[in-house]
């Protein structure tokens, strides 16, 4: 089966500025982006993430490579030839405009007739929830509600793509959690590509169908959300999306030797010498000490967070091993600084990264 | 908590000098309305109330005439003058900063800085010989004077309102499908209005009471309101100029309190 492809970018490069003050903000990144898909640009600040977009939207042409959209290139075309609309992350309102006017203005620029727009305009105030707000101007709205209006006014064209930069990080937490949910449902019924971006790993991972994890102008891996979590790539993936452990070793005879000279069950993927492990901290379980086929470990410290315990554990070399541990499940309560314990991962859990 | 800041208002002196200056500032003005309504021809001796000089002032066929000299000079140099402005702020607000910037702004606000009398004899050799070549003697002259040196007035609330204005609005209606021209028609042209009538108030009033360039450059019969007053006070003191001053005061506050309304911050 093929999928169709909503948005490519092959080799897309961006160079800012010239001379001593170059900068690349992305290096020949090529992606595929499934049509009617919720993909999520995932990186920690400066990556090129809105740099990407911006290529999509056309508010930028790339230094080279090429911006594909359906199938057509469309790296030249102005942004107000594409099929493409975008969410900004200050919602830049038209602060003169009503929020029936801001909702209806793509579709009046278009030359839509009149009745078109205003049926368009109420579908949408009723999409997000607004309809009570239409004759307002967005400053006499709240920020969750001047957002729902960027999105209503980004939605209502009824783009091809939908391009959202960090659309939540002005919200507080349980406003963000809301909207969060509101996008989600937005994009399953609106049927409409979502490209979403942020650098929260949570959101991402809540959100997406496919996440693309970027550094540096790269996209290191693209994948589902489990996928990523589970098989990071690399080291700077499997620390960026949620926490790890990393432990070094080397390869013997199909299993790890840590530093600490225990021996670890983990596939090898075909490696030899030195690498690096990576360990969720959910994924340590404790047993009291001596526990045969376990790594003999002490507690360092044991942080109490509610619903769950994060235990500082130490090998015998002194390597660091975070576990979490759910509060109520476990006997937790009685680990004490000093304490001899044994610890074990959970099949499957210890993965070999890139460095 | 006490406030250990330098504040100017705490010298010795200060009050007496603020009191001091805002009666050199305001107290002619107030001597002037009020001898607006005397009853007798003079503007330093009081015989009564009364509103004859307006009526009188109306009937006077030379005022009305200069009157709507001025009128036309100054709505056609605001609107010349706010085009002009509203162009160069675009120009000026949009790009990148860079080197002739600087110079860029000196040369926009050059009637600011130099001195009037210099521009005026400047406009008049140059107006003259043009007068020679064409045999154009028409008001073109004074209007064409008049907007050159309220561009500045015009030119800066625009520019304060272009360089609050967020232009991720512009890319936003470019993204919604707006052609460049529909962005500006549909986006920036209505978020500088209120800069641009600002501007233009300000160009007006500022025309309105040109005397020094107006006097270099009109041509015979010519007079605006301000040199005619000029000629009357010189010729004979008469309550009449009183009572034109109080009205162009009059319009000039409700400009300037038009001004102010439009360029105050509004959230
Ligand atoms: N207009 C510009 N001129 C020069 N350099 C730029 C410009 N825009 C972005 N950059 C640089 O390009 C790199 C990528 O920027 P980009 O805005 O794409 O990052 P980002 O991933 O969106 O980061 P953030 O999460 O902080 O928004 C950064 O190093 C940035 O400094
Ligand atoms: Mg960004």
């Amino acid at each position: 089966m093929t999928t169709a492809i909503a948005v490519e970018a092959q080799s897309a490069r961006k160079d800012y500025g010239s001379g001593q003050f170059a900068v690349r903000a992305l290096d020949d990144v090529s992606v595929r982006i499934e049509k009617g898909s919720f993909f999520t640009l995932l990186g920690p600040s400066g990556c090129g993430k809105t740099t990407l977009l911006r290529l999509i939207a056309g508010f930028e042409t790339p230094s080279a490579g090429k911006i594909l959209l359906g199938g057509r290139d469309i790296t030249y075309d102005p942004p107000n030839k594409r099929p493409v609309n975008t969410v900004f992350q200050s919602y830049a309102l038209f602060p003169h405009l009503t929020v029936a006017q801001n909702i209806g203005f793509g579709l009046q620029m278009l030359g839509r007739p009149k009745r078109e727009i205003a049926a368009a305009v109420d579908k949408m105030l009723a999409l997000v929830q607004l309809e009570d707000f239409a004759g307002r101007k967005p400053q006499q709205l709240s920020g969750g509600q001047q957002q729902r209006v960027a999105l209503a006014r980004a939605l209502a064209p009824e783009p091809e793509v939908l391009l959202l930069d960090e659309p939540l990080s002005a919200l507080d937490l349980k406003l963000r959690k809301e909207m969060q949910r509101e996008l989600k449902r937005l994009q399953t019924e609106t049927g409409i590509t979502f490209i979403f971006v942020t650098h929260d790993q949570e959101e991402a991972l809540t959100m997406s169908d496919r996440i693309a994890v970027m550094r540096k102008g790269n996209i290191l891996q693209i994948g589902a959300p489990r996928e990523i979590y589970n098989h990071p790539k690399d080291r700077f993936v499997a620390d960026f999306i949620g926490e790890t452990n990393f432990l070094s070793g080397t390869v013997e005879e199909g299993a790890i030797r840590l530093t600490s000279g225990d021996l670890v069950e983990a596939p090898t993927q075909g490696r030899s010498g030195k690498v690096t492990l990576a360990v969720r901290p959910e994924q340590v379980r404790i047993s009291g000490a001596g526990d045969p086929g376990s790594l003999a470990a002490t507690v360092a410290d044991s942080v109490y967070f509610g619903t769950d315990t994060h235990c500082h554990l130490r090998l015998a070399d002194g390597t660091e091993i975070v576990a979490r541990l759910q509060s109520a499940a476990s006997g937790e309560a009685g680990l004490a600084r000093g304490d001899q314990v044994s610890l074990r991962f959970e099949a499957g859990a210890a993965q070999v990264v890139d460095e | 908590m006490a406030d250990t800041r330098f504040s100017v208002s705490r010298l010795p002196g200060f009050s007496t000098i603020a009191v001091g200056v805002f009666i050199i500032l305001y107290l002619p003005i107030l001597m002037l309305v009020i001898y607006s309504f005397n009853g007798g021809n003079s503007i330093a001796v009081w015989e009564g109330f009364s509103l004859q000089w307006y009526p009188k002032a109306w009937n006077n066929e030379q005022v009305r005439d200069v009157t709507m000299r001025s009128l036309t000079i100054a709505s056609a140099a605001a609107l010349i003058s706010t085009t002009v402005a509203l162009m160069a702020a675009l120009g000026t607000t949009r790009r990148k900063q860079t080197k002739g910037q600087t110079f860029v702004y000196l040369m926009i606000n050059q009637p600011l800085m130099v001195p009037e009398i210099v521009t005026a004899v400047a406009l008049l050799i140059v107006f003259a010989a043009i007068k020679v070549a064409t045999g154009y003697q028409g008001l073109g002259y004074l209007i064409l004077a008049h907007s050159a040196f309220c561009i500045p007035f015009a030119y800066l609330p625009i520019r304060a309102r272009l360089e609050g204005m967020d232009l991720t609005l512009e890319t936003a209606a470019g993204d919604l499908y707006a052609t460049p021209w529909q962005t500006f028609r549909h986006v920036t042209l209505p978020i500088v209005m209120p800069g641009a009538i600002a501007g233009l108030m300000l160009a007006f009033v500022t025309s309105l009471d040109d005397v020094i360039i107006t006097l270099f450059v009109k041509s015979a019969g010519q007079d605006t309101l301000p040199t005619y007053m000029l000629a009357q006070i010189r010729r004979s003191v008469s309550a009449e100029v009183n009572a034109i001053s109080t009205l162009l005061l009059v319009l000039t506050v409700i400009l300037l309190t038009g001004f102010f309304l439009l360029t105050r911050k509004r959230t």
